[in-house]
Parts: C-alpha cells; sequence; structure tokens
C-alpha cells in the first residue's frame, strides 16, 4: 500500500539546558563524556524535567519537546499553535534542519523550506536586486530559478521602483514585503510558515495570506504553517496540532484544535463560576453564580462562527422578594466600543418567574448568528432592578469570545472574501423589484 | 506502511556519524557559494573612494615598512641579485592569502549565529565562499607583484638577477596548500569557540606571532645561519615552507626541497581534513550552544 505521509515525526524530543552556558559547563561535558567512555548512561539525560516555565525546578536541564510524534500527508496543511515557549519554535528549528532533536527521528520524503523570520541574510549594502538572488539562493533556490521568477517577486513585493537601491534605504517595511516576495515564491516540496503574517501593513497582509491560500489550496503543496492568529490558522488549516509545554497535547480539527487551546489558555475559559456565595460578586440581595457561552448543541465554547448562534446564560442567586432583578449584559468589541445591551426584563414570563425568591435562577440570552461582526467581543454583566432603579453588581470582561469567518461563502458576506465593513454584520431582509420604469420617467 | 520505509528522502535524528558529507547536497547550492563571493566582493569596499585600490595599497605599504625595518634598519639580508622590496612583497601576499583566508573562517559559527540560527544550508559554503573570494583579492594583488616584478627585470639598471624557474608551474599546487590550511585551521578554531569561546582571544595576537614564525620578512636560510638551534621552529612549520616555496618558484636563491613540500602537503591534507570532519559535527548543533 501507497502510503501519502510525506513527513513522520517519531517520539521527537529536545533537551535544553537552562542558565548559563559557561561555569559548569566544562565539568559536565567532562562528566558526560566519562560516562560515554564507560558505555553509560547521560547522567545529565535523567533528571531532566517538563517544560514548564513558570514553577522553578531542580534542574538545570528541561525538555523544550518531549515525545512529539505526528505525520503529515502530502498537500496537507497542518498548523502548530502553542503558547510562547511551549515548543513550536524549537519544533520548527529541527524541522528546519538548523538544530538536533536530542531523541527521537523526523523522515521526510521531501526536501523542507522554512519561512521564518523573513529578511534573514539581507545584506544592507546590497541593492533588492542582488538581495533577491542571495535571499533566494540561502533558501534553497537556484540561480536560474530565481532569474525565471524575478520579475513575479518584485511585482508581488511592490517595491519595483526601488529595486536597485541598496536595501539599506529601504523602510522595514519595504524589506519585508521583498523578504516575503522571495520566500513566498519558493517551490520546496513542504513549506514551514511561521508567524509571518503578522508583518506589513493590512494590504500586505491580505495579499500575503491570499498568498498563502493560494500555495496551500491551489499549488497543493505541503505547508506547516505556525501562528498565534487564530483567524488565520481557521482559514489556513484543515488539522491543527497543539503545543503544550513541549507535548502534542491536540492532534485533530482545526476548529476543534483552537476550541481545546482557547480552553486552555487563561481567562479563556467559555464560563466563569463562583463557588462560595460570599466571595461571588453581588450583595445581600444578590449573587452572580456563574456566566457561560453555548453553542446551538449546548457545548461550552467561546468561539463560533459568524453564522453560529451563541447562548449566553447568566446565573445568580435571588434573595430579594421585594424587587423584581434582571440580568443585564453588554457585548464590547476590541475597543471597548459597547455595540449593544440586552436585559432579562424583555423576557415574557419575566414577572411571572420572578415572583418567586431565594433561588438560583438561569437566565440565557441567544444573541443570533449573522448578527456580530468578525473579531473577539467581551461580556459585561450586570444584575440590577428597576422601580426603585439599583445595581445589585457589575462585572466588567467577564468572558471573551471570538467570532470567525470561515469565508466559505456563507453568512451576510457572500461569496466576497475581502475586508467586510462595520461594527455589526446583520443579515438584513432585502426586496427585489424589477419594474418597467424608464430612467427618464419622472 | 513497511513497503515506503525506505522511501525517505532524508532523516534528521541525534545520531551522529563521524564522518557524514553530503557531497551531492553541497553541489546542489554551489550558486549560493557564488552569491556569497559576490556578495564579499562587491560589498567589501562600497561606499569607499579608492574602491578596490584598496587591495594594492595593504602589501604595498606592509611591503614598504617591511623593507625599511627588516632590511634597511635591521640588515636582514634577502639574496644576492633579489631586490629588498620585491622580496618582502612575495613573503607578504602569499602570507596575507593564508592570514586572510584563517581569519575569515575562524569565526564563521559566530558570524553567521543569525542566518544559520534560521535557515539549513550546508554550512561549509560559508567558509568556502571566504576562501573563494580571497583567492580573487590574491589574484589581484599578484597581478601587483608580477607589475614589480617586470619592474625590477626589465627596466631598473641596479642589475638584479630575476628568473622565474620552471617551477613556477607547481604555483596553484601552493595556493591550494595555503587555502586548505588557512580553511582548516579556520574551520577548527571556529567550532571549537562555539562552546568556549577562548580560541578566540588566541587568534588575535597568534596570527602575529605566527608570522615572525613564518620567514615572511626573512629567508629560511639565514634563520639557520643565525638560530640554527631554533630553526625547527621554521623548519616544520608548513606555512613558513609554502611561503619559501613561493619564492623559490621566482627568485631560486633558496633550500625548499621535495621533501619539504611533501610534508607541508601532508599536514595540509590532515588539518584540512581534520578541520572539515569537526566543523561537520559542530554544525548540526552548534546553535544550541553559541
Amino acid at each position: 500500500m501507497q502510503s501519502n505521509v510525506i513527513l513522520r515525526a517519531e517520539n521527537v524530543g529536545k533537551i535544553y539546558r537552562l542558565g548559563l552556558v559557561g561555569t559548569g559547563t566544562i565539568s559536565h561535558d567532562l562528566n558526560r563524556w566519562w560516562s560515554k567512555v564507560r558505555g553509560k548512561e547521560d547522567p545529565y539525560l535523567k533528571v531532566v524535567e517538563t517544560n514548564v516555565r513558570s514553577t522553578k525546578g531542580k534542574s538545570d536541564y528541561i525538555w523544550a519537546l518531549n515525545d512529539i510524534s505526528f505525520e503529515v500527508d502530502k498537500g496537507e496543511v497542518l498548523g502548530i499553535i502553542g503558547k510562547n515557549g511551549a515548543g513550536k519554535s524549537t519544533l520548527l528549528k529541527i524541522l528546519s534542519r538548523v538544530t538536533l532533536p536530542t531523541q527521537g527521528v523526523i523522515k521526510t520524503k521531501g526536501r523542507i523550506a522554512s519561512l521564518l523570520e523573513v529578511g534573514t541574510g539581507f545584506h544592507p549594502e546590497m541593492t533588492g536586486r542582488e538581495n533577491v538572488y542571495l535571499n533566494g539562493a540561502i533558501l534553497g533556490m537556484t540561480r536560474a530559478e530565481i532569474k525565471e521568477r524575478i520579475d513575479e517577486i518584485i511585482d508581488f513585493s511592490g517595491c519595483e521602483r526601488f529595486i536597485d537601491t541598496p536595501v539599506k534605504r529601504y523602510s522595514s517595511g519595504m524589506k519585508v514585503r521583498l523578504a516575503f516576495a522571495v520566500a513566498a515564491h519558493l517551490e520546496p516540496d513542504i513549506l514551514v510558515v511561521d508567524e509571518v503574517l503578522a508583518v506589513g501593513d493590512a494590504e500586505f497582509q491580505k495579499k500575503a495570506i491570499g498568498k498563502m491560500q493560494d500555495i496551500s489550496q491551489g499549488e497543493g503543496r505541503t505547508v506547516l504553517f505556525v501562528s498565534h492568529d487564530m483567524n488565520a490558522i481557521e482559514k489556513l488549516t484543515n488539522r491543527t496540532i497543539v503545543l503544550i509545554n513541549g507535548k502534542v497535547a491536540y492532534n485533530g480539527k482545526t476548529s476543534e484544535a483552537i476550541n481545546f487551546y482557547l480552553k486552555n489558555f487563561e481567562n479563556r475559559a467559555p464560563f466563569i463560576n463562583w463557588t462560595d456565595i460570599n466571595s461571588a460578586p453581588g450583595n445581600d440581595y444578590v449573587r452572580l453564580k456563574s456566566v457561560y457561552l453555548k453553542d446551538e448543541d449546548g457545548n461550552l465554547r467561546n468561539r463560533f462562527n459568524i453564522t453560529e448562534n451563541l447562548f449566553l446564560t447568566i446565573e445568580y442567586y435571588d434573595s430579594n422578594k421585594k424587587f423584581n432583578n434582571t440580568a443585564i449584559f453588554h457585548i464590547l468589541n476590541e475597543r471597548k466600543q459597547t455595540l449593544f445591551a440586552s436585559n432579562e426584563f424583555v423576557a415574557k414570563d419575566w414577572i411571572q418567574k420572578h415572583k418567586q425568591s431565594d433561588l438560583i435562577f438561569a437566565s440565557t440570552c441567544k444573541i443570533p448568528g449573522n448578527l456580530l461582526a468578525e473579531g473577539s467581543f467581551s461580556i459585561l454583566v450586570a444584575v440590577g432592578n428597576y422601580n426603585p432603579e439599583m445595581i445589585h453588581l457589575i462585572e466588567k470582561d467577564l468572558l471573551t469570545f471570538e467570532i470567525y469567518d470561515s469565508t466559505q461563502g456563507e453568512g451576510v458576506r457572500g461569496p466576497y472574501i475581502g475586508k467586510w465593513p462595520g461594527l455589526m454584520r446583520p443579515m438584513l431582509d432585502w426586496t427585489i423589484e424589477i419594474t418597467d420604469k424608464k430612467f427618464t420617467d419622472e | 506502511m513497511k513497503t515506503t520505509e525506505e522511501n525517505w528522502l532524508y532523516t534528521i535524528s541525534s545520531k551522529k556519524k563521524l564522518i557524514d558529507f553530503n557531497f551531492k547536497e553541497i553541489w546542489r547550492y554551489r550558486d549560493l557559494l557564488v552569491l556569497f563571493v559576490k556578495r564579499d566582493v562587491i560589498t567589501l569596499y562600497k561606499q569607499t573612494i579608492l574602491g578596490p585600490l584598496w587591495y594594492f595599497l595593504q602589501p604595498l605599504f606592509t611591503s614598504l615598512i617591511f623593507t625599511l625595518i627588516f632590511n634597511n634598519l635591521a640588515d636582514i639580508p634577502t639574496g644576492d641579485g633579489i631586490p629588498n622590496f620585491l622580496f618582502n612583497l612575495a613573503g607578504v601576499t602569499t602570507w596575507n592569502y593564508f592570514k586572510d583566508c584563517l581569519i575569515g573562517t575562524s569565526d564563521t559559527f559566530k558570524k553567521n549565529e543569525n542566518i544559520f540560527g534560521k535557515v539549513y544550508f550546508p554550512r561549509v559554503i560559508m567558509p568556502m565562499s571566504v576562501v573563494v573570494s580571497n583567492l580573487l583579492k590574491y589574484t589581484i594583488q599578484l597581478v601587483l607583484f608580477v607589475g614589480f616584478y617586470l619592474y625590477f627585470k626589465i627596466l631598473s639598471d641596479d642589475g638584479y638577477n630575476l628568473m622565474p624557474q620552471l617551477r613556477v608551474f607547481l604555483f596553484p599546487v601552493l595556493v591550494l596548500l595555503m587555502a586548505m590550511l588557512g580553511l582548516g585551521f579556520g574551520m577548527i578554531i571556529t567550532s571549537m569557540t562555539t562552546k568556549y569561546r577562548d580560541l578566540k582571544f588566541l587568534i588575535q595576537f597568534g596570527v602575529q606571532l605566527l608570522m615572525y614564525g613564518s620567514a615572511v620578512m626573512y629567508p629560511m636560510s639565514y634563520f639557520k645561519d643565525k638560530l640554527p638551534d631554533y630553526y625547527w621552529l621554521i623548519e616544520w612549520n608548513p606555512i613558513a615552507i609554502i611561503v619559501e616555496a613561493f619564492r623559490t618558484m621566482v627568485f631560486d636563491n633558496t633550500e625548499i626541497n621535495t621533501a619539504m613540500l611533501v610534508y607541508a602537503s601532508i599536514i595540509s591534507c590532515l588539518i584540512f581534513l581534520f578541520g572539515l570532519v569537526i566543523f561537520n559535527r559542530t554544525e548540526k548543533s552548534f546553535i544550541d550552544t553559541i
């Protein structure tokens, strides 16, 4: 059976030494050499600890990567996400043969080229054109290949006017554009892309994402894509690996991997919950118990497709017979502008339900799909009552959630894939009439 | 799955083989070598007024000073019928090629840490490009030497006895030996300084001192007469043999025999191979320790 696997990592591990290389290095080296001579195991590898940044460990050695195994099929676009220090860069360094793993093997059937940090190897005294040749060659192209593509590269970079000027006169943005242009025109079997899309202005970023889409979808290239930008990962990849503390924590469908990642990322859980009534937000009348976000199927989530309905539930304890309390929430965008607010009060059975008290109320609001624009949002929650007007609690930034747009031709934008304006993106009704008026008619 | 096991293009693992050269790969990156050389050449004298004239000025002034100090002041004889200046020019040019190769390659890893840390290409391309671009410089400086040689032979009336020897056809071999020695030592030093930087300080004045032990400004025979007890230092120094051999080709006054040349060739090859092996072992993971 012919397998379609182009790259396979088997139990890859990498150990780094913490602290200064210098004092004690010679003694460690001599010790290690002595063990090797006697045919024993490296004495320093026994005490290696896992890669957890925040806690202080006993050992000077840590596993930056630990027992990483995965496969990539030919033509697949694989995303790799993880917090800073989770081992992404180390993995890329091993994949691009900059350093060796301490353990394990990576086998590949194709040439790997990396698009790491563009601009590496630019010489400031040489012209843009000369640098394109040099950079291309560093990245593994032959002179003939570059010559064939030089016009395309210059055109893509948008630096035509400056191409015969030394690079030291370029603005930093121009350097990045030129470097990305070279890298984007590489044709390796496997392309490794790391955070390159985070550079340049908005217009260029759009162009870069578009080019990445062409490479991965149009040209059928195998791509390993590393990013913090969940929207880019969502757009470009089908399968994603989540690295946590140097281990593969999740390997599967991108949308699920991103949910998994966000859940494990501090403060990004789709729920918040208090178990001690005395420390929960509120006062003698009302205490907040929990707030959570669910999807249509009742799963806790904080990433939603732009077309999906969201269900926000506010649970609170109400001891108060005198007033009829109402839960309130605000949805704020990234610039902390309140997009809209809503109030439990509008529920038809509000008065009737609130006749009771000394109970926990769980009030859920459906926020329909095709209402919010893509981006991240925060939720403010309050509980209060009218007549007399009183606020029992008000909590800012309780939860955050994200709306993404997979640009699959669904939702408000239809088949248009460019930037869509507006703070909101409601699906509105349109009617069309065909009339037999003439243009000149009154 | 088993059937495809053998089809892997390459594997990345922690195992290091003692000798593991991928010549096919180096060949595939030959364009990079050319481009690095081009980069070195065109950027060296950018934004200078004299430009490539600097290629001439360095050996010219060094030779003039040497003539003044060592010949006129210290009275070191350079042999019958050989102009002092030309003698020094021959020594300086040749020594400089070796020195430039050595110094240029001896900080390969440190200097290129940035680029080596990001992209893979056969690392050996880098020191090789240094050797090649220095060869261009050496060629240009040889033109200067030939110019003065012809001047002293034809135009000068001082009765110099200049006659190139048939051995001059061995000149490319000398260049190769120098390149191998410089590159070999350079690769050893850069590999050893990735973890412990001590050698870096040694090389600064070490090269300076080595020049005095390499028969650059005196003939080997003179040293033998004056300091016979220390002659072995010069006699066993392959650079001294090479520098002297170059003068033998153009002046015919010195005592280089075939045995010495064979000895220098063997040492050069050994140093070069040793350098390649240690460089090759270091390049795989130096980025973790540098």
